[in-house]
């Protein structure tokens, strides 16, 4: 090989390995970029409202007054995920509220298994462009709920409909789906 | 400091190459040659391909009747999976990296890849991956049976077990993909010959340049998405578990910001190959190059914003669908461009219809369908009708099969006499051909009304009024299936011998790949080509 060949050589060797640095810094920016996904999410639907999702610790109350010029129709329903061997329901199924009207309503949980079952329930709202609004100021789903085996427990679920609600909606549904994590109790 | 010395052994290799060659198994399993590894990703591909066409096979036995006949709903639900999953990641992608090995270095006028012992890595890793993959058929639990696109919580909380190696598998695949990416992406970067510009570049390396950039983007986002998918799996993890705060939904946009931008990797190089071949078989050249290049770099940018085209019924706000909506159809501007350049190109040409052209043609009247179908399931209201039924599938089978597997056949026999240094079988070519077309069309055009008709995919039961269109569908596939050992019969026959290829046997073609002997010599622009030829193989119009 001649000199001048081999620095040629020399040369590309350089340019390549400059190249594949590069390029494993996109590959690795980009594998963390597929994690950085998971909070970028939740960031977005927080701040659209997407989703359904509602605040997961409680607020204080902070509406300025009642709008008593609009009445609200608030429902409930709970379903169970697959295999949660509880009677989990409201109270009431649905009630009225004017915007800003502080309401404490509850939920009857009864564990109909043999054995101690630790449930959580997750909340939704829908439409989701309510979720927002929809503030919830003491909620059993903030905590985790251990049941023994028979027994059952009357749960408070506190909230307001915040004054901002928008005007299209007249209806918030709140959906608790309440699940099994007996397993994975931190 | 390593890579260094690791190339400088790759370097003399050559050298004693010359001297004594290895031979046997031992020559494949150590080959640092860009056209050795290129002709074991192409065998490795068809042989992947053959696989999963058996699994089809099986599905489409099943589905010749309604009721149950021969197949479990669960060993179906396997079989859907691991047959899309096979094709995609085995078939589809690996055929392409086999045409980008062989071809990239002897079209840039380059003495090999540029890191050709991660070349042989990055191909080596592959068939492990799928004896994971195939291996998981044979385990308590059964193959993956939770679709190919592994949705949460199918694959997490109702997996059947098999997560771990499916997760395994794809790991690998998805490393054996990067490391090829790289490798493509540095090669063009670095080893153009002298004198050959970007814009001088043919616009199959252009297609693949582009291709291996999507692939390093996105490849990780799928590493990712199937980690989470493990520890959510296996170790308690709540990334996509509403119990412990995660979001099912989620799971959905994360594997398809990886999703749309694959499915372009898997055309953007069925364009290069055909925007080789029409020009050559026109006796012209490629009408627009310029605008194909800014196409191709369009629709790989638009791919990063339509994910959301895939979950248009996950309930999301009517903006997010406009949006989605729009983008979308806005891909099929570029595209457009893409076919219109085609037709442009045969407009006036002096056409012959060798069995390279057949294909090539035929892949942009049928990528033509399936991309018409794609806009009807890109409007969101429609959509709500289409979603998951045998629409999609008929669609995607368009793009996939007629689309990216029939420029698959249309390059391999274009290069063929180059591979091999003689002359494919044209009878036996063109048979393979017209028995390729006429079935591949029984089995996906009655798909659409299937689909239209409201019959759900991935089930293996239909109800009675889908029952005549399935019989021809599953004939249409069962002859499809073995229409393509034809083409089987036809490659071992040109690799034996034949009639001897000359250096350039195709009077229309340009390229520097055709100023060297056929069958191409191990070692090629040992000594980059002299400027004449890089101006010759300039693809522009004159």
């Amino acid at each position: 090989m001649s000199k001048a060949t081999e620095a040629d050589h020399k040369a590309n060797i350089k340019n390549n390995n400059r190249t594949v640095k590069k390029l494993l810094v996109a590959v690795i920016a980009m594998f963390g970029f597929g994690f950085a996904l998971v909070p970028l999410y939740d960031v977005f639907c927080d701040i659209t409202g997407l989703n359904g999702k509602t605040n997961t610790s409680a607020v204080t109350y902070t509406a300025t007054g009642i709008d008593k010029s609009r009445l609200i129709k608030v429902q409930f329903i709970t379903r169970n995920a697959q295999g949660v061997p509880w009677k989990f329901e409201p109270v009431i199924n649905e009630i009225n509220v004017h915007p800003g009207e502080m309401k404490l309503v509850k939920f009857y949980a009864k564990n109909l298994s043999q054995h101690d079952i630790v449930g959580q329930a997750v909340p939704s709202v829908s439409p989701g462009q309510g979720a927002n609004y929809f503030n919830k100021i003491e909620c059993f789903c903030f905590t985790q709920q251990p049941l023994k085996a028979g027994e059952d427990v009357e749960m408070a679920l506190q909230f307001y409909v915040d004054l901002e609600l928008p005007d299209e909606i007249n209806t918030l549904t709140l959906s608790y789906t309440l699940y099994d994590i007996t397993d994975k109790k931190s | 400091m390593t890579t260094d010395v690791i190339e400088q052994d790759s370097h003399d290799e050559h050298h004693d190459e010359h001297s004594h060659k290895m031979t046997g198994i031992k020559r494949w399993l150590y080959t640092t040659n860009h056209k050795d590894i290129g002709t074991l990703y192409l065998w490795f591909a068809f042989i992947m391909f053959l696989t999963g066409g058996a699994l089809a096979m099986v599905i489409r036995a099943e589905l010749f009747q309604p009721g149950l006949q021969l197949v479990e709903p669960d060993f179906f639900n396997q079989l859907t999976t691991v047959h899309g999953l096979i094709m995609v990641f085995g078939a589809i992608m690996p055929a392409f990296t086999g045409f980008a090995n062989w071809m990239l270095p002897m079209m840039l006028g380059a003495p090999d890849m540029a890191l050709p012992r991660m070349n042989n890595w990055s191909f080596w890793i592959l068939p492990f991956a799928f004896a994971i993959l195939l291996g998981s058929f044979f385990m308590e639990s059964g193959a993956p049976n939770f679709g190919w696109t592994f949705y949460a919580p199918l694959s997490t909380t109702y997996s059947n077990g098999s997560t771990a190696f499916f997760v395994f598998a794809v790991h690998i695949m998805g490393i054996s993909s990067i490391m090829g990416a790289i490798n493509i992406v540095v090669t063009i970067m670095n080893l153009r010959a002298p004198g050959m510009t970007y814009m001088k570049m043919p616009l199959f390396v252009w297609t693949f340049f582009i291709t291996a950039y999507l692939l390093i983007a996105v490849m990780p986002v799928l590493a990712g998405v199937v980690t989470m998918l493990l520890t959510d799996t296996y170790f308690g993890t709540s990334f996509f578990n509403a119990a412990g705060g995660g979001d099912p939904v989620m799971f959905q946009h994360i594997f398809w910001f990886f999703g749309h931008p694959e499915v372009y990797i898997m055309i953007l190089p069925a364009f290069g190959i055909v925007s080789t071949t029409i020009p050559a078989f026109s006796r012209k050249r490629l009408f627009g190059y310029s605008s194909m290049v800014y196409a191709t770099s369009s629709i790989a940018l638009l791919s990063f914003i339509v994910w959301a085209h895939h979950m248009f019924t996950t309930g999301m706000p009517l903006f997010g669908e406009l949006f989605f909506m729009y983008c979308t159809m806005l891909i099929a501007v570029p595209t457009g461009v893409k076919v219109f350049n085609w037709v442009a190109t045969m407009w006036r040409g002096s056409l012959t219809f060798e069995t390279p052209m057949l294909f090539s043609i035929a892949f942009v009247i049928l990528f033509t369908i399936g991309g018409f179908s794609g806009l009807m399931l890109a409007m969101t209201p429609v959509d709500f009708q289409y979603h998951d039924t045998y629409f999609v599938v008929a669609h995607f089978h368009y793009v996939l099969v007629t689309g990216s597997l029939f420029s698959i056949y249309a390059g391999a026999y274009f290069w063929l006499p180059k591979w091999t240094g003689y002359m494919y079988n044209d009878t036996l070519s063109k048979w393979h051909f017209w028995c390729s077309l006429i079935s591949v069309n029984l089995l996906f055009f009655p798909m659409h009304f299937l689909g239209l008709a409201g019959m759900p995919r991935r089930i293996p039961d239909y109800a009675l009024q889908f029952a005549d269109f399935n019989k021809w569908v599953s004939i249409g596939g069962f002859a499809f299936g073995l229409s393509q050992l034809i083409f089987l019969a036809v490659v071992i026959k040109c690799i034996r011998g034949g009639e001897k290829a000359p250096a350039k046997p195709w009077d229309g073609a340009i390229g520097l790949e055709w100023t060297v002997a056929s069958p191409a010599p191990y070692h090629t622009f040992t000594t980059p080509p002299p400027q004449s030829d890089i101006d010759n193989a300039d693809q522009h119009e004159h």
